[in-house]
């Protein structure tokens, strides 16, 4: 039953980037990519990982397409989907390298043994996610909060108006 | 582990060569290519957290929160700068960012 929704979930998230990556306008390639998205956090359900669906579904879905949605909207690109969309010929080196790269991650899948199932490991609570976060990595959520703050700051500062008479 | 991790990683790997094609082909577009970032971005998430539900460890998805945390940082600051460029030349055609001072 779980392999099957699995499955299902893998190409929807697949089709789904497609058409992303696709599509002209950047408002419906956003709307693609967030249902591409939801399919992921509900593998990562499924990969006992409750607590990375949950953030995927939050803050990756719920606030940094939003994010891109704001700006896309206030920027006014006019038509998008009569300019800047790539050429057929720009498609083809593109193509071309990522057929050549899944083609050598196929080789090296299939030249390893049959892949098989195995028993599983026990299911990891968040208690023991939370406890290995806090006790054995807590200079790095305090550099993650350090990061964020820079971009906090930069996103302020590239964003401030420049004062009239001061711009080009 | 419900399926085998051969086939968390045959669909990570599509869908960071799916990103990486089209990070390729929409060189010309700024918000294109960063949508094509997260592409890339959350398919090595999945490859954490498969390899977490494999070896029954909890790293995997630390550092997939790690990651989500980081692409949450790289966004806001390369779409503050999307907004700053846009507002200098009206556009965020690539082509038109060509030169150092303008």
């Amino acid at each position: 039953m779980e392999q099957t929704i699995f499955y299902i979930l893998a190409a929807v998230a697949v089709i789904a980037t497609i058409l992303a990556i696709g599509e002209k306008h950047p408002v419906h390639a956003i709307l693609y990519l967030v249902t591409s998205l939801f399919s992921m956090a509900v593998i990562f359900y499924l990969l006992a990982a409750p607590l990375v669906a949950a953030f995927e579904v939050i803050l990756y879905a719920g606030a940094i397409m939003v994010l891109f949605l704001f700006v896309i909207m206030m920027l006014d690109l006019g038509h998008p989907e009569q300019g800047l969309s790539p050429h057929w010929r720009e498609w083809l080196p593109a193509l071309l390298l990522s057929a050549v790269s899944i083609a050598s991650l196929a080789a090296v899948i299939v030249s390893r043994h049959a892949a098989s199932p195995f028993s599983a490991p026990p299911g990891l609570a968040i208690r023991e996610v939370a406890r290995r976060l806090f006790q054995e990595h807590g200079l790095a959520v305090e550099l993650i909060s350090l990061q964020l703050l820079f971009a906090l700051v930069g996103a302020l500062y590239l964003g401030k108006q420049p004062k009239k008479g001061n711009s080009k | 582990m419900i399926v085998p991790l051969e086939h968390i990683l045959i669909l990570a790997g599509l869908l960071f060569f799916l990103g990486m094609g089209g990070l390729l082909a929409w060189r010309a577009n700024l918000i294109m290519m960063l949508v094509c970032i997260e592409v890339m971005l959350n398919a090595v998430m999945l490859v954490f957290v498969g390899g977490s539900a494999r070896w029954g460890n909890a790293d995997g998805q630390l550092f997939a929160i790690f990651i989500m945390a980081l692409t949450s940082s790289e966004v806001s600051l390369a779409l503050a700068m999307v907004v700053y460029l846009h507002r200098r030349k009206r556009t965020v055609d690539t082509d038109v960012f060509s030169e150092m001072k303008g």
